[in-house]
Order: C-alpha cells, then sequence, then structure tokens
C-alpha cells in the first residue's frame, strides 16, 4: 500500500474544509475524511501482516524522494509494527475527535481545519524515517494545539496555552540541536536518514551529548518528569477534542520518538543513562498518581493520571528490555484510546451539567445511563481491569521490568506497582461521587448521549475491549519492530 | 561595450527608471494614480530582466565585477522593492511627493547594487553611502510628522558615524597591506596587529548597518518613526544587500582572518539574538516589535555565516529571500491597517479576525515564518542558517543550543501578535478594512511564498547551484 495516501487524505479534508460554505458541510467533510483514514489505517494493517508473514527488510512500504539534495534530506517514508499500531491510534482518536465536536459553534471551519492538521501532522511523524521530515511533522503537530487551547479552551487558556507551546517548542529544539549532532557526527557520508544513521556507529563521547539532548527532547511531549508541568494546564484548558487529541496523540509523539530516534540510534548512551530514565519516570508515575488524588476537577484527574501513565511508557523504555519496550509501545496505544474516552466523556458531561467538579455532581446514572457506563469502564481500564487494554500494557511492562534481578530495578518496579493502588482510589472515588448517590434536581432533565457521542465513545470501547481480550495481535504486531531495537544492544 | 551593458545591466535599468520617473515629475503630466501603476509596471519589468542575460565578468580593472550569484541576489533586492510598491500603493497614493520617493528608493537600489557587486574598498565605501543617504530622506519622508524627522536625523547621525569609522579602517587597512583591491588583498593578509584593528574597524561599519548589537541602537527609533515603506525596505532591502556583501566580504577577501571574525561572530550572534529577542517581547508599537524581531533575524543569519562553507552562504540567500516575503507580508498588513485608521498598536490588533480574516491569516502567517515554524518557508530558513553554523569546523553545542533555544524566545512574542488577533476580546476592533485589489495581489504573493518556497525544495537546489 502506498503510504503518500494516508498523508493526502487528511491533506485533502483539510483543503476541502476550507472550501466550505456551511457548519453541515464541514461538520461531513470532517467525519468523510477521518472515516477514511481509519479506512485507510485498516487496510495499511492488514496490508502490513500480510507482507510482514514474506518480507525480511525492517521496513515496509519504503518510499524515497529527494528534498533538499544538497542537505541529503530525503522525504523517506515507511512503518514497521510500531508505527503500524500508532497509526492506527491516531486513526482512532482523529474520527472520535471529530464527533465529539459535533456542536462546536465558535468559528467551526477553523477548529475542524486545525483538528485535521494536527492528525496529519501525527501521521507524517509516525511514518517518516528521514529525521529533518520527522522534525517537520513534529513541529506541525504544536501550533493547531496552541491555537485550538488558546481559542476554543477554558479556564485560563491563553495562559495554558502558551505554556504548552513554549514547553513543546523548548522540546524540539533540544530535538533539532540532538539532530543536527546526529548528522554532523554520521562520518563522511552524513545523512538524515534513520536507517543509515542506525547503521553508524556513534563514539560514546558524542553519544553521552546527543542522547540526553534527544530524549529529553521528545520526554517534554511524554511528560518527562519534571517536563511534565504543560500537560495538566493544557489538557485542563484545551477543548474537549483538543484534549483528546493532545492526550491521545502528541503525548505518544515524544513516547514514539525517544524509542526510535534516541534509545534506537544511541544504545550505549541509553544504556549508560537507563537508570535515571527509571528514577525519573518511577517518579512521575508515584507523582502524578497522588497528585490525582488531590484534584477535584475531573480534567485535572485524567491530566494527571495522564502523567502516570505516560510514566510507564518511559518506564518501559528505560528498562531496555524487549519486553518492558513492547510493553511501552502497547501503554502508548492503550493509554491514547483511554484517555481519549475519557476526555470525551468528561466532555459529554461538562456539556449537560456545565460543572467540571467531582463534588457538584451525584447520581448522574439516573438522568445519563449510557454515558455513566462509558466512565465506568473507562475507569476500570485506568486502573487496569483485566479484560481492559490498560491491564494488558501494564502487565507487560512489569513483566519486562521484572526480568532485571537486580534490586534498584525490582524497587523500581515495586514502586510504579504501587501507583495502581493510588489510580484505584482516585478513578473509584471520582467515578462513584459523579455516577452514584443522590441526584441534584436540576441534573434530573438532562439528555443522555446523542447518536455522535454513542458513535464515539463505541468505537473506542471497542479498541480498549479489542486489546484488552486479544492482546496477542497487538503483541505480535510490536514485538518484531521492538526486538530490531533491542539487538542494538546485545547483538550490534 | 557590449559587454559592458550586459554586465551592468542591473544598474542601467534602476538608473533609466530614476531618470524617466524624473522626467515625468518635471513635466507634471500624470496624476498619482497613473504613475503609480506605471511605476509598478517598470518595476516589474526590472525584476523580470535580472533574469535574463546572465554573464559572469568584471569591469573597470576589477572593480566592479558580477556573477549568476550576484545577479540572483540583485533579483532578491528588486522583488523587495517591487513588492514594496505593491503593499504600500495606499499610502503612496495619498503622498504628493511619491515620483520623489521612488527615485529615493531606486537611488538607494543602485547604491547597494553596486555595493554587491564591487570589487574594491573605495567602490565598496562609495556605494555604500549610496545606499545609505537617500534612505534617510526616506525617513522623513512623513513630512508632517515630527517623530519622521528625527527619525531621518538619527539615521543620518548614526550611518555618519559608522561610516567614519569604516572609512578609518579602510584607511588603516590600506596602509597596513598597500592595497584596497578585493583580489589582492587576501595574499597581504598575515593576521598582523594593525590588520586586526583595521579589520575589527570595518566590520564596525558592517555591523552597523546590519545593526548587529552593540550597534542596533538606532534601528528601533528609525523604524518607529519612518514611514512603513521606509521602514520596510530599510528592514528587508538594505539589510539583505549588506548581509550579501559582509558575507562574501568575510568568505572571499578576510578568508586569512578566518579564526578573528569566527570568534567575533559567535559572540555577536549569541548577543544579537538575545538582546534582538527579549527587547522585542515588550514592545508595543508593530514597528518596534518588527524591528527587533528583524535585530534577532540578523543574530540568525550571523549563525549560518559562522559555517563558513558554500552551504552557510547559499542558506543565508536563501533565508533573505524567505525574510524578503514574510518581512514584507507583515509589513505589508501593518501598512494596510495603518494606513486606512492610523493604528500602529499590538493592542489594536485585538479581535481583529472577526473583521479582518484575509489580514490577521496573512500576518499569521508572516509572523509563524518569522518564528520558524513548519510548513511555512522560515521553517526550512532557520534550520539551514542553523545546520550551516553547525557545520563549522570548530562549533560547540553550546553555541547551537543557545540559537535553537532563542527560537522559543521568539516565538514567545510572535506569539503574542497572534493571540491578540485571534482570542483576545476587544469590545471595538478595528473594523473591516477595504483592501485594494493590487495590495491584495502582493498579500497573496507573499502567503504563497510563504508557503510553497520551503516545500518547493528545487528552489533551494537552484541556490546552491549559483554559490
Amino acid at each position: 500500500m502506498n503510504l503518500l495516501f494516508l498523508l493526502i487524505a487528511p491533506l485533502l479534508t483539510a483543503v476541502a474544509i476550507l472550501l466550505t460554505r456551511n457548519r453541515q458541510q464541514v461538520k461531513w467533510f470532517s467525519l468523510i475524511g477521518s472515516v477514511i483514514q481509519l479506512v485507510l489505517a485498516f487496510a495499511l494493517f492488514f496490508a502490513y501482516k500480510n507482507e510482514r508473514a514474506v518480507a525480511t527488510t525492517q521496513m515496509l512500504f519504503e518510499q524515497s524522494y529527494n528534498l533538499f539534495p544538497s542537505w541529503h534530506i530525503s522525504f523517506h517514508l515507511g512503518v514497521d509494527g510500531i508505527s503500524i499500531a500508532m497509526i492506527l491510534l491516531t486513526a482512532f482518536v482523529v474520527i472520535a475527535g471529530v464527533l465529539v465536536s459535533w456542536n462546536v459553534e465558535k468559528m467551526t471551519k477553523e477548529f475542524y481545519f486545525l483538528l485535521i492538521l494536527l492528525g496529519l501532522g501525527a501521521y507524517g511523524f509516525f511514518m517518516s524515517l528521514d529525521l529533518f521530515i520527522l522534525f517537520f511533522f513534529l513541529e506541525i503537530a504544536v501550533i493547531p494545539k496552541y491555537l485550538l487551547i488558546g481559542i476554543w479552551g477554558s479556564g485560563k487558556k491563553e495562559y495554558s496555552a502558551n505554556k504548552l507551546a513554549l514547553m513543546l517548542m523548548g522540546g524540539s529544539a533540544l530535538v533539532l540541536v540532538g539532530m543536527l549532532g546526529l548528522y554532523f557526527s554520521s562520518g563522511d557520508d552524513k545523512s538524515f536518514d534513520l536507517l543509515k544513521l542506525s547503521q553508524v556507529h556513534f563514539t560514546i563521547e558524542a553519544q553521552r551529548v546527543m542522547f540526553p539532548l534527544l530524549f529529553v527532547g521528545f520526554g517534554v511531549f511524554t511528560a518527562l518528569f519534571p517536563f511534565h508541568t504543560w500537560v495538566p494546564d493544557g489538557h485542563s484548558s484545551a477543548p474537549t477534542a483538543g484534549s483528546m487529541f493532545l492526550a491521545g496523540i502528541s503525548m505518544k509523539l515524544g513516547g514514539y520518538g525517544c524509542l526510535r530516534v534516541a534509545t534506537y540510534l544511541l544504545p550505549e548512551a541509553a544504556k549508560e543513562y537507563s537508570n535515571i530514565i527509571i528514577v525519573l519516570s518511577t517518579i512521575a508515575i508515584l507523582y502524578g498518581a497522588f497528585a490525582t488524588m488531590m484534584q477535584k476537577d475531573l480534567k485535572y484527574i485524567n491530566a494527571y493520571s495522564s502523567v502516570s501513565h505516560c510514566g510507564f511508557v518511559l518506564l518501559g523504555i528505560g528498562m531496555l528490555t524487549t519486553t518492558a519496550m513492547t510493553g511501552a509501545v502497547m501503554q502508548m496505544v492503550s493509554h491514547g484510546l483511554m484517555t481519549a474516552l475519557f476526555f470525551a466523556v468528561i466532555g459529554m458531561i461538562y456539556d449537560r451539567t456545565h460543572t467540571r467538579m467531582v463534588a457538584e455532581m451525584g447520581g448522574l446514572m439516573r438522568s445519563m445511563p449510557f454515558i455513566m457506563t462509558v466512565l465506568f469502564i473507562v475507569g476500570l481500564c485506568s486502573l487496569g481491569l483485566p479484560g481492559l487494554s490498560g491491564f494488558v500494557a501494564d502487565v507487560t511492562v512489569f513483566m519486562g521490568s521484572w526480568e532485571h534481578p537486580d534490586a534498584f530495578h525490582r524497587i523500581a518496579t515495586i514502586a510504579a506497582c504501587m501507583s495502581i493502588v493510588v489510580t484505584a482510589v482516585y478513578i473509584l472515588r471520582a467515578v462513584g461521587q459523579v455516577a452514584m448517590g443522590p441526584i441534584k434536581e436540576n441534573f434530573i432533565p438532562l439528555k443522555d448521549a446523542a447518536w455522535n457521542e454513542k458513535l464515539a465513545a463505541i468505537l473506542l470501547i471497542v479498541a480498549i475491549v479489542a486489546i484488552g481480550v486479544m492482546p496477542s495481535w497487538l503483541n505480535e504486531l510490536v514485538r518484531p519492530a521492538t526486538e530490531i531495537i533491542m539487538n542494538k544492544f546485545s547483538g550490534k | 561595450m557590449n559587454d559592458f551593458l550586459i554586465l551592468m545591466k542591473s544598474e542601467l535599468a534602476v538608473t533609466v527608471i530614476i531618470f524617466l520617473l524624473l522626467f515625468i515629475k518635471l513635466s507634471k503630466g500624470m496624476n498619482n494614480e497613473a504613475l503609480l501603476s506605471l511605476t509598478q509596471v517598470l518595476l516589474l519589468a526590472n525584476l523580470l530582466l535580472g533574469f535574463f542575460f546572465n554573464k559572469q565578468g568584471s569591469l573597470f580593472d576589477g572593480m566592479f565585477h558580477t556573477s549568476s550569484l550576484i545577479a540572483f541576489q540583485k533579483s532578491i533586492l528588486n522583488l523587495g522593492v517591487y513588492l514594496i510598491s505593491l503593499l504600500c500603493a495606499d499610502w503612496l497614493k495619498k503622498s504628493q511627493h511619491m515620483p520623489e520617493f521612488f527615485m529615493l528608493m531606486l537611488s538607494a537600489l543602485l547604491g547597494m547594487f553596486f555595493m554587491i557587486s564591487s570589487g574594491n574598498l573605495l567602490i565598496f565605501y562609495l556605494s555604500l553611502e549610496l545606499a545609505t543617504i537617500p534612505v534617510a530622506a526616506l525617513a522623513n519622508f512623513d513630512l508632517d510628522k515630527r517623530i519622521s524627522s528625527e527619525a531621518a536625523m538619527k539615521m543620518i547621525l548614526s550611518s555618519a558615524f559608522s561610516s567614519g569609522i569604516l572609512l578609518f579602517g579602510i584607511s588603516l587597512m590600506y596602509g597596513a597591506t598597500g592595497t584596497i583591491s578585493f583580489a589582492a588583498l587576501p595574499q597581504q593578509l598575515d593576521g598582523s596587529p594593525l590588520q586586526i584593528l583595521a579589520f575589527v574597524l570595518l566590520f564596525t561599519g558592517f555591523a552597523f548597518k546590519l545593526s548587529i548589537v552593540p550597534f542596533h541602537l538606532w534601528t528601533a527609533d528609525v523604524y518607529e518613526g519612518s514611514p512603513i515603506a521606509a521602514t520596510s525596505f530599510l528592514s528587508v532591502v538594505s539589510k539583505g544587500s549588506v548581509a550579501f556583501i559582509f558575507i562574501s566580504a568575510l568568505y572571499n577577501v578576510f578568508q586569512p582572518l578566518h579564526t578573528v571574525w569566527y570568534n567575533l561572530l559567535v559572540l555577536l550572534a549569541v548577543a544579537t539574538m538575545l538582546l534582538g529577542n527579549l527587547f522585542a517581547i515588550r514592545q508595543q508599537n508593530i514597528k518596534r516589535f518588527l524591528a527587533f524581531s528583524s535585530i534577532a533575524q540578523v543574530g540568525f543569519i550571523l549563525v549560518g555565516i559562522t559555517g563558513n562553507s558554500n552551504a552557510s552562504v547559499s542558506s543565508v540567500v536563501y533565508f533573505i529571500l524567505i525574510y524578503t516575503f514574510s518581512n514584507l507580508a507583515a509589513f505589508g498588513v501593518a501598512s494596510v491597517i495603518s494606513s486606512a485608521t492610523g493604528k500602529e498598536n499590538i493592542d489594536d490588533y485585538k479581535g481583529l479576525y472577526k473583521t479582518n480574516p484575509f489580514l490577521t491569516w496573512t500576518l499569521t502567517l508572516a509572523l509563524f515564518s518569522l518564528a520558524g515554524i513548519p510548513p511555512t518557508a522560515g521553517f526550512f530558513g532557520k534550520l539551514f542558517l542553523i545546520s550551516a553554523g553547525a557545520g563549522a569546523a570548530n562549533s560547540s553545542y553550546w553555541f547551537i543550543t543557545i540559537a535553537a533555544l532563542n527560537m522559543i524566545i521568539s516565538l514567545y512574542y510572535y506569539l503574542r501578535v497572534v493571540r491578540a488577533m485571534f482570542m483576545d476580546k476587544n469590545d471595538w476592533p478595528i473594523e473591516k478594512i477595504k483592501t485594494n485589489r493590487i495590495t491584495k495581489f502582493a498579500l497573496i504573493i507573499c502567503g504563497a511564498a510563504i508557503l510553497l518556497l520551503g516545500v518547493l525544495s528545487w528552489i533551494y537546489d537552484y541556490i546552491v547551484s549559483l554559490v
């Protein structure tokens, strides 16, 4: 399958949106566009499975066009199992995001345009095999977020939008320096090409400088402690679809970059720094979990729990075992779906009750049973109930971490495990408070979910359950790719 | 004779236009509107001429030389002037002295052409003066505003000062080496203290014109006081031309002193980026704001120049091409708003999106390009400059990291304007402005160029092939 389709589809959708005349057209064009993206993502998934069975190369469906020959930059695309998983995730979140924004009335055209543009950036990022192009797509995804939060957000939106844009750009500035470091130390035959760079053996001195730049740079995107501070503000101020995209897609850009660029290309430095990564991510996991306990606002609850959950991604990468790394990728997918659903539900509740404060709600199960059921499901997924995706991902990371026999790794793993207990406390408390108990009078006449909201929720739940019940397909998809990355550590 | 015509075609064409305007002015045979259209057509023809009959060669014993790269650089300057004539059409039409405005601007342009083509220090100095003094008159063009005269005064004093230093440097250089020809200088340069002193003085002269920190103090006041047409000429065309001759002088003439100027450049690049950016944060007036942002942009150009390679030359030329479009688009929008409402403060732009979506999107694109956000061309321009700087033999991670982090500071203040236009509430936003067709056309060209220049990579390849 031609990967360009996945870039052209959102691009055409975006152009079509610009040409539309009224709100209805905008919405339907976006929906059709995102359905096409989902179909393409699935087509790619099946084509990949067929092809993988016979192919021996690391990347499939590769294509390359010279872009700036004097800088050795080429528009090089290709996918492996990790990319496919991330692309599927993106397609699901995009369509859900489009569906839940059905009632946006302020500047609808611009809103959907930016959403689709964000999706385009993510698809491009997950497919590029040239660091320059990768960086290009990484930055494309920043500014739409700024505008989405700043224009359609709520609360202290200008502050949050600025904070988010500046911190993410700061991260990408570090990535840029690290990337140039890779380019100029790649020997006589300079290149930005990921596959070529993976053949180069960088000196350990160079690796020691470049790895922190790249890992921290991408880490900012995925809430690496102590650079996570944009997460709570950004998420809570963003409009519903904005939060979904932010947590569901853009935080994953960082995790993917840490794995694909920093760890894969600079294995020796990754080994040296792995303890620091583990410590930082364990802190993020525990700190995020405990901070969530103190939150009263549903969006802040999910934002802080995202810090905690994304800590698992970095923990899995820092453990440097195949299983843990596979778990990290699964956690990215699982968290992406789950958190998108969570934010969608919060948005639905807020649209009806006009509050996000847990204490002000209660007994909503009676007036909106569907939304509350979804809230239960997503809550259970978040605390790792077997049968849902969260459990699979967490357990894979823990199993991978346990492969290390020494005390340091064991303690970190146990500490991270404990966060699940804390998660259970805050999730059950929040969900119980919102759904159960006596209902307030003014909440009785509220309507349950509309068709678009139901559709969005069902789509995401299907994906969550599909991973939870049959984790093997995801595992089989991702594991060969992580094995290749791990081979750099053992075999060389 | 034939050679003379072809090699000096750009200079001759500009001279012809100047004389034409002069005759028309004297005969008083045309109204403002018709004259403006005629001038625009002439400038377009002049721009197109730049792409044909390009030959390499030199005249007058090497005092004047040209090549396809120099011709391309001249075309960029021509393009800038042409766009200014379109973008500031509203303001120009109202002006009583429109032909004089063009005559002054084109005289300065002529000086810049000779400056880029100069093959010896004397011609360089003369043409630099020709490129500066008319601009001071341009700065004074808002005849009924005191601030405009003040700007002209500041400009003329500071440039006289810098010319003095430059001339001192040239005379010392002649004393130390016995030659003023660019071709003969490199062999005579051995890094003796006197030569280094002479070089530093010369460098200072350049630094004044490029408004490199700490020689930037005149910039903001002059930009603020001058009419926007003059400001945009100053910030785009004038800066661009000096940057072209600066890089070619450093690489071709003063290459033996590489270690001296490399360290100087690194130091000044960091200072220029930081100060330009930090001062831009506090500005309220859009012209002052763009003045400091252009200082910061020069800092980025210096980062590229430190690379000392062909890649640096092509990146700088490419960046200035992009910068021409981006900065002129920003100034163009500011000019439209200012000539319709007289408002020039960022706070006045609050809520602009509701009333003027086209202007808002153009300004947003321009600012994103200046900030280096993809998919605008500015992203590629800045990235190549930084990459060129990183390619220098003794480049350090610190320097490149500082340069990259400066992009964030600049993003902060560019976003301030974007925020004002899109997000801030305003009960009395600027009402709907009717943009005339020519200006709209120019803004669309700028916007399209900003979007396409980066993605169409063959333009960069073309520049690489010229170097």
